[in-house]
């Protein structure tokens, strides 16, 4: 019976061929959106976890202020909180055990200028180290010594951007530059690397953090120590000598009061997932809305075929339908309609979706 | 045998409070095989009583009894097997569905009865066969004349031999001469395989085809009686 039902059924929807189409349209568009959508958004996260990655896992970040906890807070206490003792404490071996590689850092976004061309970029002030922490070193030249630290010495490695803006195609190295005013001699030039991290690599300046303390920002604390984990799998144990000798030289006994917070790179990882999750939901449910008025669509559809095909219904149950006969015969089609948008949307979602991972692949490929 | 039995049936309908009477006092019975032809102008109620007779409506008070059962003896879905397989329909304006072929039509009923998917097609091709239109079987009704299209309504209402056919007006939308025809394979059925005919029409000439005429006058029935001169369709021919 459910047989004949079908049958009747697919001959209705055969009948209407044109306005059966139209119906179908609503799915179909309804769930190709979603597919697209879901899909773009979970590889546009993905790339981005790759970019995070790129960091490397074994990567440790201490920055001052508590954990922020929303946009307002953000690094707003004790933004003083690292210090060189901080550093020289985390540096012994008896009190953190598996750090390979440490810098501290200073950031600042100020004008650099070369002759006549001025731009305005990160100046990042760390040790040599962080050539090896950002897996990035000089294809010109050489980063500075332990030497130019201890001296504050005024020299400069430039990213490949910063090196193409200021110089165009001449030679940069052993050239002198400005950076608010002040002259640094260039000593190294860093290959094109993209964005690492929270990071432009090629849009950056490197001076001994010593120098950026002192001449460039005037402070005496740093705005994060960047620290390398001899592997990932100590991350976590890291994390925890990092946390307790702070506390220890900070004096804090409760945890909840802390002046600086330890970010690793599953963290980093863990909020761009909840920024793109957000994301996804938004859009998905934006697209859920056109299924929903595809569905409605589909009501719509079949309360004009019921109430258009009084008569038939009449004849069917004079001729010895039940009411769950006529009930069936209109469910199906409404279900077959369903189904054949769906199939067609999902096949148009994957379809679609496999040419915006071209299209995004080409993009990130050249940029 | 009485298959009919119909006794003070009155039928009411109300709308926003005003009852319109529309059958009143009607009483009759039919037996198994006879041919009966209920007359009146159009308004009488006679429409309103085949929709009773056929189930396709309640009556207000009165009983009516089919095959000796009342309308509630039977649940919803019964109603359904009866008017399967015990009634057949015929109406005046043909009601084939659009774009069907003239086998599917007939097969229509069967879809509702439980038989099985291979024995649909024999009895449907004996069905048309006894209405002569063998030779339509695989048109869409659209390509039929509107004698052509009633003889496949014809086939349809007896494709399950039910005991009793309803045929409302079935020559109402017809010339003369598919009238004349469909007149005379109703008369066959009536005669060669034993239906009850019921025939619903207000064409005296039409219904002097019949045994007996019920005739109707604002619900109420004026007069019934036995036809004393039958018109034969298939004389109509000869002449």
């Amino acid at each position: 019976m459910l047989n004949d039902n079908f049958t009747t059924a697919l001959a209705g929807l055969q009948a209407n061929k044109s306005r059966s189409a139209l119906t179908i349209l609503g799915i179909v568009i309804g769930i190709t959106a979603i597919i697209l959508v879901m899909s773009v958004g979970q590889g546009a996260e993905d790339l981005i976890l790759n970019q995070i990655r790129g960091l490397g896992s074994q990567t440790v970040i201490v920055e001052p202020g508590r954990e922020p906890s929303g946009p307002s807070s953000f690094a707003e206490l004790f933004t003083d909180s690292l210090k060189q003792k901080d550093v020289d404490a985390l540096l012994k071996p008896s009190n953190v055990q598996g750090v390979k590689d440490l810098t501290p850092a200073v950031m600042q976004v100020v004008p650099v200028t070369f002759e006549n061309e001025t731009i305005r970029t990160n100046v990042i002030g760390a040790s040599d180290l962080i050539a090896k922490i950002l897996d990035i070193f000089p294809r010109e030249g050489a980063f500075f010594t332990d030497d130019d630290i201890r001296q504050k010495a005024s020299v400069a490695v430039i990213g490949s951007e910063v090196k193409n803006k200021l110089f165009g195609p001449f030679d940069a190295l052993g050239e002198k530059i400005k950076v608010k005013g002040l002259t640094f001699r260039i000593v190294g030039i860093l290959p094109p690397k993209g964005q690492v991290s929270l990071f432009d690599a090629d849009d950056m300046v490197v001076v001994p953090y010593t120098t950026a303390q002192q001449y460039l920002a005037g402070i005496n604390y740093f705005n994060a120590i960047m620290i390398r984990a001899e592997s990932e799998d100590i991350v976590p144990r890291v994390v925890r000598d990092i946390e307790l000798i702070l506390r220890e030289t900070h004096g804090i006994d409760d945890p909840d009061k802390d002046d600086f917070h330890v970010t690793t790179q599953a963290d980093a990882a863990e909020r761009v997932q909840t920024v793109t999750g957000i994301l996804s939901i938004l859009l998905v449910s934006v697209a859920a809305i056109s299924l929903v008025v595809g569905g409605i669509g589909i009501m719509n559809i079949m309360l004009v075929s019921v109430s258009e095909r009084t008569r038939e219904i009449g004849l069917r149950k004079a001729l010895g339908a039940t009411e769950n006969d006529i009930m069936t015969q209109f469910l199906l089609e409404a279900v077959m309609l369903t189904a054949l948008g769906g199939i067609v949307g999902i096949i148009l979602g994957a379809a679609f979706s496999f040419l915006a991972s071209i299209i995004l692949s080409r993009i990130v490929a050249l940029g | 045998m009485a298959l009919i039995e119909v006794k003070d049936l009155e039928k009411t309908y109300y709308n926003d409070g005003v009852a319109t009477p529309v059958l009143r006092d009607v009483s009759f019975t039919i037996n198994e095989g006879e041919f009966v032809a209920i007359m009146g102008p159009s308004g009488s109620g006679k429409s309103t009583l085949l929709h009773i007779l056929g189930f396709l409506d309640e009556h207000t008070t009165g009983e009516y009894r089919f095959d000796g059962k009342t309308m509630n003896d039977y649940s919803k879905e019964e109603i359904a097997h009866v008017r399967n397989k015990k009634m057949g329909f015929v109406f005046q304006a043909f009601n084939l569905l659009p774009r069907t072929t003239v086998l599917e039509n007939v097969k229509l009923p069967l879809l509702y009865s439980g038989i099985k998917k291979s024995m649909r097609d024999e009895l449907a091709l004996k069905a048309i066969e006894s209405v002569g239109l063998s030779h339509r079987v695989h048109h869409e009704s659209s390509q039929l004349s509107g004698g052509e299209k009633q003889r496949v309504a014809i086939a349809r209402a007896l494709v399950n031999k039910p005991n009793v056919i309803f045929a409302d007006e079935p020559t109402g939308n017809l010339d003369s001469k598919s009238g004349q025809i469909v007149m005379e394979f109703i008369q066959k059925l009536n005669e060669e395989e034993g239906h009850t005919i019921i025939l619903i029409t207000h064409e005296t000439y039409t219904a002097e085809h019949a045994q007996r005429i019920i005739h109707i006058l604002d619900g109420k029935i004026e007069s019934d009686k036995k036809v004393e001169h039958r018109h034969k369709a298939r004389d109509h021919f000869k002449k």
